[in-house]
């Protein structure tokens, strides 16, 4: 079977122990999670996940099916195509030797990332946008030296 | 209505303000005023625990009580709900599962926190694996201890998290009633399953405002009941131009009590009937439509006829592995139809044609009303070759057992069926006692046969009769055990001769873990490891210990006069039958073979 990526967004009960239920969803059926973001939305009961993950179309059925399933899930999308919107942030810690600084610098201002930390041998870099682009910063700032990196989990919108 | 904190409404000052203000004709029932009035009533966690519980209507809970729980079991005490005390907490859930079973109601079981909560793990996830509906109480520390490894402090609701259909820590006084409510609520709707709440010690005793909470309404909750009309057009179709239809049905028929209404619809269409382990009694065994169980240990014909048919109606089962045997090879020639109220069951391992999310019953009525309205011509000519074919397979290869110098467990089934005529409500255990007790002994109804079936708990028998036979108490109830399962839960002896529970345990003796020996001779070349069970107690003896009656018979003659005696006996009995050792249940389907592939006597 052919594993694709996919976006899953649902909108649960924001109370104790919800995320555990999603999450142990995926481990105990051995689905793999490649990232998870999940926050309060502008209404205090309820919380908004975002999950990334790899499986075939059936096993996205079963999972899907799965999560709607849990009492604490009131709605459930898989998040694709141009009516949506998917956003990353990544927190780059890059070293920065002496003949690399401007590099790194013109990189930054290219991918319109900001510095949120100077130091004498590195920066740390803020840089957003969808999986394509944090992807293509890191293979450019791969080479100087990454020491440390900090992604958040894709968080996604319908338009 | 807000009221002034100054001056609280009670009965006496109530009556001197009635009487203060001269009226004539008023009715003084306080608590109607109050009601009337809004002034809730105070009540602890615990009294609100058995306003809840009367209010669905439980009349009956199993249970096994704690440091965690002793406030709720002095409440309990004040009420007329009556408690079964088991000798473990494990035999707690299993009777309530049985009594779920029987009586066609929720179970209730109680038990304190730490050890007697993870006590429970077992039977909730068999009653999880069945979807049966029981609500289990645990008992927690207090709120301000909990996280801090206290005594007896285990984090229940982490534990069973994937085991339960849903549970709950109740963390303050106000939310218990609600949280209860729902309990019950998820535990019997859509598809049932055991529900787990937690109550940690300091909520039982505090005290709060109650007022019944309204109706359960979530909105992230809604089983679909009514099926799809288009989807039913459709099989209505295909059954209308069917040569060789099967029905297929299992657990979901027995708990959405719909078999009379499968009954008619098989009837009506002419069509054969098999079901899984679970759906044993949903469709009359003594119906010349019924071809036997299906799967592993399933009849020849019943393998056969799925294997050939070109219509397989599947209702109210999960195409478990036990039955298909290998996906890709099972019903290869069928359109598989697929009726059951929860959408993660259909497609999961099998792709079918025509899939509908509904409750088993209301679907299937829908049907009959349907085909009521179809032209068939004559569906038994249509039907004669298909029907033939089935009855050669019958003949070619029907259950059979030699009855020679030692007792064949297959035997003391079949006399046990017969003697009983098939109307006792029959337990099992697991293993090839299970097997034989469902290839053997043919049910007409639902509700009768109680195993465990997805978990395949051994232990499972006795205490879900104790609780079967709590919930009618006016049926015989029989537990058919083997050797080793009995010993499992052998403590509940104690309470069937507590509550005179007459309840019999037949015990097929061999002297082995008998299913893990079958598959040690037949594919680990008879490498008997770590199955011998020749150490085990006297159960003669052992039974008349705990006051019960004890039977033995070693010689097939003495089977009769055993049964006979033990089943018209008042009290709790044990009837040990020394059985053929080596003896295998057949047919069998091995694993990840196809099921028309079996391995025969």
């Amino acid at each position: 079977m052919v594993e694709e990526k996919h976006v899953l967004t649902m909108l649960v009960d924001n109370k104790p122990g919800v995320l555990s239920r999603v999450v142990s969803l995926f481990s105990g059926r051995g689905f793999n999670i490649d990232s998870l973001c999940v926050a309060e939305t502008i209404d205090p009961l309820i919380s908004r996940i975002t999950i990334v993950t790899r499986a075939s179309a059936l096993g996205m059925e079963q999972i899907e099916k799965q999560l709607n399933k849990l009492i604490n899930v009131i709605k459930l999308r898989t998040v694709y195509g141009p009516k949506s919107v998917q956003r990353e942030m990544a927190l780059i810690y890059v070293m920065a030797k002496n003949g690399q600084r401007s590099e790194i610098l013109r990189i930054v201002d290219i991918f319109r990332g900001k510095i949120i930390d100077v130091g004498q041998e590195h920066f740390i870099i803020e840089v957003t946008g969808n999986e394509e682009k944090i992807s293509a910063i890191i293979n450019l700032l791969k080479p100087m030296g990454i020491k440390k990196l900090a992604k958040t989990g894709t968080v996604a919108l319908f338009r | 209505m807000p009221h002034k904190k100054s001056r609280r409404l009670t009965p006496r000052s109530l009556k001197r303000a009635i009487s203060g203000w001269k009226l004539n004709n008023i009715t003084a029932d306080s608590e109607e005023f109050m009601k009337e009035n809004n002034e809730d009533q105070m009540l602890t966690g615990a009294q609100i625990l058995m306003k809840i519980l009367k209010d669905e209507g439980v009349d009956t809970i199993f249970g096994y009580p704690g440091g965690a729980v002793i406030d709720i079991y002095d409440e309990l005490s004040r009420t007329d709900i009556r408690h079964i005390l088991v000798r473990h907490e494990q035999g707690a859930v299993h009777a309530a599962d049985g009594y779920a079973r029987a009586k066609g109601k929720t179970g209730v079981c109680l038990v304190t926190s730490g050890p007697g909560a993870t006590n429970t793990v077992t039977g909730i996830a068999s009653a999880y694996m069945d979807s049966i509906p029981v609500v289990i109480l645990t008992g927690q520390v207090p709120m301000h201890l909990i996280g801090n490894d206290a005594f007896q402090e285990v984090d229940i609701v982490g534990i069973t998290r994937p085991c339960t259909k849903h549970n709950y820590l109740v963390k303050t006084a106000e939310e218990l009633a609600g949280v209860l409510k729902e309990a019950f609520y998820l535990a019997r709707s859509g598809r049932p399953g055991p529900v787990l709440v937690d109550i940690p010690k300091n909520i039982t005793k505090t005290k709060v405002p109650f007022r019944m909470p309204e109706a359960v309404n979530l909105k992230s909750y809604k089983p679909t009941y009514n099926p799809n009309q288009k989807q039913l057009q459709k099989i209505v179709g295909l059954i209308a131009e069917s040569e060789r239809p099967v029905i297929f049905a299992g657990g979901g028929v027995v708990l959405s009590k719909g078999s009379n209404e499968l009954t008619e619809l098989a009837r009506k269409a002419m069509i054969p009937v098999t079901t899984s382990l679970m759906g044993l009694g949903a469709f009359p065994a003594s119906d010349p439509l019924w071809l036997g169980m299906i799967g592993m240990h399933g009849t020849y014909q019943a393998n056969m006829s799925v294997g050939d048919c070109d219509l397989l109606l599947a209702i109210g089962v999960r195409f478990d592995d036990r039955v298909t045997g290998r996906t890709d090879s099972f019903a290869p020639n069928a359109k598989i139809v697929h009726i059951d109220i929860d959408p993660t069951s259909i497609r999961k391992t099998i792709s079918v044609s025509v899939p509908v999310v509904g409750d088993c019953r209301l679907t299937l009525d829908q049907l009959n009303q349907m085909l009521d309205q179809k032209e068939f011509g004559s569906i038994l000519q249509r039907r004669d070759k298909w029907l033939n074919r089935i009855r050669e397979w019958k003949k070619s290869n029907p259950l059979s057992y030699q009855q020679g110098d030692i007792i064949k467990p297959q035997y003391v089934i079949d006399t046990l069926f017969k003697l009983t005529k098939g109307q006792a409500i029959i337990t099992t255990e697991v293993g090839q006692n299970q097997m034989w007790a469902a290839q053997y002994y043919h049910f007409d109804r639902p509700g009768h046969f109680i195993t465990s079936g997805g978990l395949g708990c051994m232990g499972f028998g006795l205490p879900a009769a104790i609780g079967a036979q709590v919930a009618c108490p006016d049926k015989l109830v029989v537990d058919i055990a083997g050797d080793g399962s009995i010993q499992m839960n052998i403590q509940e002896m104690a309470t069937a001769v507590q509550y005179s529970l007459p309840v019999k345990i037949v015990i097929l003796n061999n002297r082995y873990l008998g299913m893990v020996r079958q598959w040690q001779e037949l594919f680990y070349g008879k490498r008997y490891s770590s199955t011998a069970m020749e150490h085990a107690p006297d159960f003669v003896k052992l039974a008349e210990a705990y006051g019960a009656l004890g039977l033995r018979a070693t010689k097939p003659e003495e089977v009769i006069p055993v049964l006979s005696e033990g089943l018209a006996s008042d009290k709790t009995v044990i009837m040990d039958f020394i059985v053929e050792r080596e003896e295998s249940v057949y047919p069998m389907v091995p694993a990840e073979a196809p099921i028309t592939e079996m391995l025969l006597v």
